[in-house]
């Protein structure tokens, strides 16, 4: 059900104090400035009618969650129009998901640097690196955000870290 | 590299993300101390870290964007109580929020000049998308149109055509051009159906006319002083179909 009036004590400053991490996440997934603000925004009001399924704490994942969806609408909805991405780095957008994106990675990354690297994750991967490295989110809630079972967020995160460790990571399997 | 160190690498990496369960530290250990692929690994993935930290942007909301989220929230929080809805006990000031909320929403939508079809698209995706296609779940038209009631500035009509294969299953807010609209949803099989309505501009009758944007079929017409727009990924004859049977009812 939606919010029908004043938020629940507390929600107020726990939106406000996740807001630089759903603008991060936002950021990430989009990689969109204009974009990302959208989403972040609307993540908002639907934080705000969804007040109901909050359920107490920082508030973290729960609008982690709801900034992931929104942005995973938004990029369907891209999609969908088939428009071409704004402000792309020139050769660091691959297409989501690219058919072996990490193999293709390791050579790009050393012109590249490490961000556009991380950029130019696919999505799925890029998603878990965020939540991990930058929110330091536990397994658990990576979980949660993301919709998949733990042993799914493990790989991912592994198979991120591959493709960015890059040749080097190559070398030891080899 | 061996089926151990594929096993291995996921527990260093938990070691790393402070995940290990005390039950395979040992393990970890031992397989670390004969190793040196696993064991160079690890340092690799400290060392990453430590780069990722220190080259890699990390995106802090702009100052514009945290007052207006801030003023929205505050906004929100000031809004009046003022019951009048039978169905809830105290209905605060919803519709102060959803005005406040609607302007915000024109900053968000559309998505840069896209049409109302584009719009209408766009609004049913995300309601898939983020698994929220009702805000009220009733098959009973005399539940959901009410609880439109006060959330609106007018009565969008509500009709079930369950016993046309169409069930209605509830309704939600969203917001088109900048305001907020009612969408109907009914089902049909797996597809959901959307449909919006809002109050038209003049009282210019249309009939129905269909289009596809983005692989989904749109059916647009107006009637009395309402415009409707159907959005599905049904097929078009399906969808058409909803659109006659939804108009003969009443
Ligand atoms: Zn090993």
């Amino acid at each position: 059900m939606p919010q029908d009036g004043p938020l629940p004590p507390g929600l107020e400053q726990a939106l406000l104090g996740n807001l630089n991490a759903a603008h991060n996440l936002a950021r990430w997934l989009v990689r969109d400035p204009a974009a990302a603000e959208d989403v972040v925004q609307e993540a908002m009001l639907r934080a705000i009618r969804y007040a109901a399924s909050w359920r107490g704490g920082d508030g973290r994942a729960w609008l982690l969650e709801i900034v992931r969806n929104t942005a995973h609408g938004w990029l369907a909805a891209r999609r969908h129009r088939q428009e071409v991405p704004m402000d792309e780095t020139p050769g660091a957008e691959a297409p989501d998901p690219a058919p072996d994106p990490e193999a293709a990675l390791s050579g790009r990354q050393e012109r590249l640097g490490l961000a556009a690297a991380v950029a130019a994750l696919p999505v799925e991967l890029r998603e878990c690196l965020v939540l991990r490295e930058f929110e330091e989110l536990s397994y658990r809630d990576i979980a949660r955000v993301t919709g998949v079972p733990i042993g799914t967020v493990m790989s991912r995160l592994w198979r991120a870290r591959r493709a960015l460790l890059g040749t080097r990571a190559e070398r030891i399997e080899a | 590299m061996t089926d151990d160190c594929d096993h291995n690498r996921l527990l260093l990496q938990a070691e790393h993300d402070g995940e290990l369960n005390p039950a395979n530290a040992a393990e970890l250990a031992a397989h670390l101390a004969a190793c040196p692929a696993c064991a160079a690994t690890r340092l690799e993935m400290a060392e990453l870290s430590r780069r990722l930290r220190a080259e890699v942007p990390y995106h802090h909301a702009p100052g514009a964007l945290h007052a207006r989220i801030a003023a929205q929230l505050a906004a929100t929080n000031r809004a009046p109580t003022t019951p009048r809805m039978p169905l809830h006990r105290q209905l605060p000031g919803f519709a102060a929020g959803l005005a406040m909320a609607a302007a915000v929403a024109l900053a968000i939508l559309p998505m840069r000049g896209a049409d109302i079809g584009d719009q209408v698209v766009g609004s049913h995706i995300r309601a898939l998308q983020a698994a929220h296609l009702v805000d009220v779940a009733s098959s009973d038209q005399h539940q959901v149109k009410p609880w439109f009631d006060g959330r609106l500035d007018y009565a969008p009509p509500v009709r079930d055509l369950a016993a046309q294969g169409f069930p209605l299953e509830g309704g939600r807010l969203d917001y088109l051009d900048g305001r907020p609209v009612s969408a109907l949803v009914y089902r049909r099989a797996r597809h959901a159906i959307d449909l919006f309505i809002w109050p038209a501009a003049s009282h210019r009758e249309r009939a129905p006319a269909g289009r596809v944007t983005s692989g989904y079929n749109l059916v647009r017409w107006s009637e009395g002083d309402m415009v409707f727009w159907a959005v599905s990924d049904l097929a078009q004859q399906e969808l058409d179909e909803f659109v006659r049977l939804w108009r003969s009812a009443r």
